[in-house]
């Protein structure tokens, strides 16, 4: 009976790959544990393996071959005397197979975004752009944006630095310093042992003693084991010694829900860092908002939490090519403007926010779509302005209900604009649970596009 | 104590003993006063005296140069004050006024001073290493010699920090003196109530450290241990761990009722180690200083400290407007 391989998801994330190089070819016998191509994630090239064993009946996609989905077939085996016409005709429906169910995508991202990365706008909402009128743009994905973010600024100041673990010779582990090591050299771009406490210790160090450190957590998650540097010596400092040493450093990772990763790796934090004095919280959404705000970021002469989702790494968008890009800390975007409803939300968060819009629209409720860029300094002038003309506010989030963005934000609306509000301001959030693996409770405990749209219909009282 | 015999001390000049002499003393009765402020309700919330330790912090910064950094835990005081902090700056921190280091905004745990490269003063027990490897860290890689000398304790010593450090410093050959000030206890828990580590600085070993245990109550013991871990550190061969043997007078703060240990105990400390005596015994012994020389600096540095008390009781509080300032940079 001949046997289909099929394309492997290689990744908690992985959606499609690049089928690198076979290194087979048909007619070879093939073992089990036998490498027999290279693919390429967004994340890294990876060695695949046959599982079966028999002999090479066909290979179906040629090799150079980008985005190929997971569980498209990719070669037939065949059995001893079998012809590999024999084998059933490549199933056009992947989605179909179980293993496709549990792909990643299917877990956490609405259909649509799951659409080709290679496609120049794949990301919802896009192109309801909030770039100014005229300027020219460049397609690049989020991950593309961090890494050149990183790299301007590592070549204009020589005292900034990039170290965490995996960051160098290994490319990133989520490949936003790919290169670097290369062009800054080991003295720049310094991996780390896996000790986080302790490096980002000496990372706020290295800022008081000059430097302008940047600090990547393979996730925030780790970034719990270091929690106190980032608090009690990065945020604190400034004060605690009256001005005299502050700590201009970032530390930037992926933060949130990736895809099925389980309750350890997949919090967001966005609320806590932005319960805190002393330090500047940034959340980007696309990958303008990655460069700019990142540069903005490095620059910055306090610490900086850097909230990246590794959902988004492997989005498009488009970013001004301009000398220079920077978006200023503390000044959110209207990524598309409305009338009947303001929806505040940040990161991933808007991936649902913008795909409500559209839904809603449909129905004739118009939203209006606010990206807060920044949690601390966060831009109340820009929601509340959108409050006072709206009535209406539904805010988005993947993070936890207690002492949400959201809930500081529905406080500050009541307190600013309650004569305004039409309607009890809804906060649309992660569940109060720990993140579950089975992918059909994952998928319940994040924020839901049809929980948005709920949400506006009911300030609306539609 | 695992002390080597200052027998075999290097030659010292009566210049250099007499300034001991008077760093260890105005450490000492700036100690005493801030104790007595405290007591008086000048002096909030914790107040850690590094009475009895003198030597330690006396004896390092003899081996130090100008552009070498420090840091260290709560109890800093005398860190401060060895360093060439001004006495009155450190002092009106204490009592929480304006005219303190940190504008009054910091307190006895949290004090820095940039112009002197005293990086803290710093409350979470531990924290104070990897900091001081980072230190070390931006002088290696903006190319200096100026090494860090960052000062623990031995409860502090049991931090899982100060390993991740260790690693960290030695694979990066980073210029950090690691000092282990043992003045053992942790608080109310004696060393040997906490690890069964027949010495803390041979736990170095495990990462390839090199180190040594050294008399912290003598200070040119100190100064020449240092001396060598310095020149280490200055030549790319750090990181170096002293282990100071030592032994603090006081409560772990001022509310400690001190009951872990008896009064004979502390007794034996002050009346056959300390180390103010030792050097005042080298000074009069040795026909270095007269009595008389030796009362004229007790004077002067009483003054001293009298005038910091002075200066920390009319410096005014902050103002208001200083709760909102140096949030951000």
């Amino acid at each position: 009976m001949a046997t289909q391989v099929l394309m492997p998801a290689l990744s908690p994330t992985m959606e499609e790959g690049t089928l690198a190089k076979w290194l087979v070819k048909e007619g070879d016998t093939v073992k089990s544990g036998q490498i027999i191509a290279e693919i390429e994630t967004d994340k890294a090239t990876m060695e695949f393996e046959a599982v079966d064993e028999g002999t090479v009946g066909k290979l179906l996609v040629a090799e150079g071959t980008a985005g190929v989905k997971v569980n498209t077939p990719i070669a037939v085996l065949v059995e001893e005397g079998e012809s590999a016409d024999a084998a059933p005709a490549p199933a056009a429906a992947p989605a179909a197979s179980p293993i496709a169910a549990a792909a990643p995508a299917a877990a956490s991202v609405p259909a649509q975004v799951a659409a080709p990365v290679a496609t120049p706008v794949a990301a919802v909402g896009w192109p309801h752009s909030d770039l100014p009128e005229g300027v020219a743009t460049k397609t690049m994905t989020v991950r593309e944006a961090l890494r050149e973010a990183m790299a301007e600024e590592m070549r204009a100041d020589p005292n900034v630095f990039l170290m965490g673990e995996e960051v160098g010779e290994y490319q990133g582990a989520y490949k936003i310093s790919q290169g670097l090591l290369d062009e800054f050299g080991a003295k720049r771009v310094v991996d780390t042992p896996i000790t986080e406490h302790g490096f980002a210790g000496i990372a706020v160090g290295a800022s008081w003693g000059g430097l302008r450190p940047i600090v990547e957590f393979m996730t925030f998650n780790f970034a719990m084991q270091a929690i106190d540097h980032l608090i009690n010596s990065a945020a604190k400092t400034l004060y605690m010694s009256g001005g005299q040493m502050g700590s201009p450093m970032v530390f930037r990772g992926p933060n949130g829900a990736a895809a099925r990763v389980a309750a350890q790796h997949s919090q967001d934090y966005a609320a806590w860092y932005a319960a805190i004095p002393g330090l500047k919280v940034a959340m980007p959404y696309s990958a303008a908002d990655a460069k700019g705000l990142l540069k903005t970021a490095i620059r910055d002469p306090n610490p900086v939490i850097f909230l990246e989702n590794e959902i988004l790494y492997g989005r498009s968008f488009e970013v001004p090519v301009q000398e220079d890009f920077t978006i200023p800390f503390g000044k959110a975007s209207i990524l598309r403007a409305g009338t009947d409803v303001t929806v505040v939300s940040f990161g991933i968060g808007l991936t649902y926010a913008l795909q409500a819009a559209e839904e809603l629209a449909k129905e004739g409720i118009s939203a209006e779509v606010i990206n807060l860029r920044t949690l601390r300094p966060i831009d109340y002038d820009t929601v509340l302005a959108s409050v006072m003309k709206t009535n209406r506010c539904v805010t988005v989030e993947e993070g936890f209900p207690v002492g949400s963005i959201g809930n500081h934000l529905a406080a500050t609306i009541m307190q600013r604009a309650f004569d305004h509000l039409d309607a009890p301001v809804v906060n649309c959030t992660g569940k109060d649970v720990p993140m579950p693996y089975a992918a059909n409770l994952e998928k319940l405990a994040l924020t839901t596009t049809a929980e948005v749209v709920a949400a506006v219909k009911s300030v609306c009282y539609r | 104590m695992a002390a080597k015999k200052p027998a075999d001390r290097p030659n010292v000049s009566k210049e250099e003993l007499l300034k001991f002499y008077r760093e260890m003393l105005l450490i000492r009765r700036f100690e005493e006063k801030a104790g007595q402020l405290y007591g008086m309700g000048l002096i909030g919330g914790f107040c850690h005296l590094y009475i009895g330790q003198e030597a330690v912090v006396v004896g390092l910064e003899a081996a130090a140069k100008e552009g070498d950094k420090r840091i260290t835990s709560y109890r800093d005081h005398g860190h401060m004050l060895a360093c060439g902090m001004d006495a009155k700056g450190v002092m009106a921190e204490l009592t929480g006024r304006i005219g303190g280091y940190s504008k009054g905004k910091g307190g006895s745990m949290h004090m820095f001073s940039k112009e002197r490269h005293f990086y803290g003063g710093h409350g979470i027990v531990g924290a104070q290493v990897p900091l001081g490897a980072g230190l070390a860290f931006a002088d290696k890689y903006l190319g200096n010699d100026n090494v860090t000398f960052a000062y623990f304790g031995d409860g502090a010593a049991n931090q899982g920090q100060v390993y991740e450090t260790y690693n960290m410093a030695e694979l990066w050959n980073l210029p950090v003196v690691f000092v282990i000030e043992n003045n053992q206890y942790a608080m109310g828990t004696s060393v040997k109530r906490s690890t069964k580590s027949p010495s803390l600085w041979e736990r170095g070993a495990a990462y390839g450290i090199k180190g040594e245990a050294v008399d912290g109550m003598d200070v040119l013991a100190v100064k020449a241990a240092g001396e060598k871990a310095v020149a280490a550190c200055r030549a790319g061969d750090g990181p170096y761990i002293l282990e100071m043997m030592t032994y603090r007078y006081r409560g772990h703060s001022m509310s400690d009722p001190a009951k872990y240990r008896t009064r004979e105990e502390v007794e034996k400390m002050r009346s056959e180690k300390d180390a103010i005596e030792h050097v005042r015994d080298l000074l009069l012994q040795g026909g270095l200083a007269s009595d008389d020389d030796l009362k004229a600096i007790d004077k002067e540095i009483k003054a001293l400290v009298n005038e910091s008390a002075e200066f920390a009781k009319e410096s005014p509080e902050p103002p208001l407007e200083e709760l909102w300032t140096d949030i951000y940079a």
